[in-house]
């Protein structure tokens, strides 16, 4: 759509015309702000808990338990140097095998959801699926932080 | 040929001056758009392109994604 809107304004005389080509969602999928009235209204980026403890593949997994569990936590998402999200230790995974590396413990390639999404569609999907947490990442998969089920409920509880 | 432009380039020229516009059915844009854009759907280029838009200034536009 934005191409013919582009290439017709040329047409009727305007002689520099951009295309944000890959547009709105690129722009929300980066967590960024925008105008409207969803605008205010909850959404996964804002809710996601941005202290989750992360942790690398290379880790042992006794080492990351005892750091999660001492900051409160029954999850960790796993990431590189960059915030790439690997994988996930959720409780199940986290009372694994002390000696094993984080890449053998994990939960591989979890679901990601993207920042802009609403907390009522988070709700459904999380409940529906009974996902207890999930990674929000932009759209180049760095992780925003990590939603959890029971925030998401909460917010749109507040919200009705 | 309109050039395309990503989204630090968009930001470098918004603050610049340019105008930036969505081109999405009013109500989309009613619900969410970028921070200072109007709306101008793209049914609408045609008659109200040149009443809206300086055609001495820049112009970016943006409709979803790129389908």
């Amino acid at each position: 759509m934005s191409p013919r809107a582009a290439w017709r304004l040329e047409s009727l005389g305007f002689s520099e015309v951009y295309d944000y080509t890959v547009g709105k969602l690129d722009w929300l999928a980066a967590g960024l702000a925008t105008e409207g009235t969803n605008a205010n209204r909850p959404r996964a980026g804002g809710l996601a808990r941005k202290d989750v403890p992360t942790c690398g593949l290379e880790e042992r997994l006794s080492v990351v338990r005892d750091r999660v569990r001492n900051q409160g936590w029954e999850a960790a998402v796993v990431i590189n140097d960059e915030r790439i999200v690997f994988g996930l230790l959720r409780a199940k995974e986290l009372a694994g095998n002390g000696d094993q590396l984080i890449s053998q413990a994990m939960r591989p390639g979890p679901s990601t959801f993207r920042p802009y999404v609403l907390a009522e569609e988070m709700a459904h999907s999380m409940v529906d699926h009974k996902l207890e947490s999930s990674p929000i990442t932009i759209s180049d998969g760095r992780l925003v932080g990590l939603l959890l089920q029971k925030d998401v409920v909460e917010a749109v509880r507040k919200s009705a | 040929m309109p050039k395309e432009i990503d989204r630090d380039g968009l930001r470098r020229m918004v603050e610049a001056g340019a105008q930036l516009v969505e081109v999405l059915p009013a109500e989309e844009y009613v619900e969410d758009h970028l921070p200072g854009a109007i709306s101008l759907p793209l049914r609408h280029v045609d008659a109200e392109g040149s009443k809206v838009l300086d055609k001495q200034r820049s112009v970016i536009v943006y409709c979803w994604d790129i389908a």
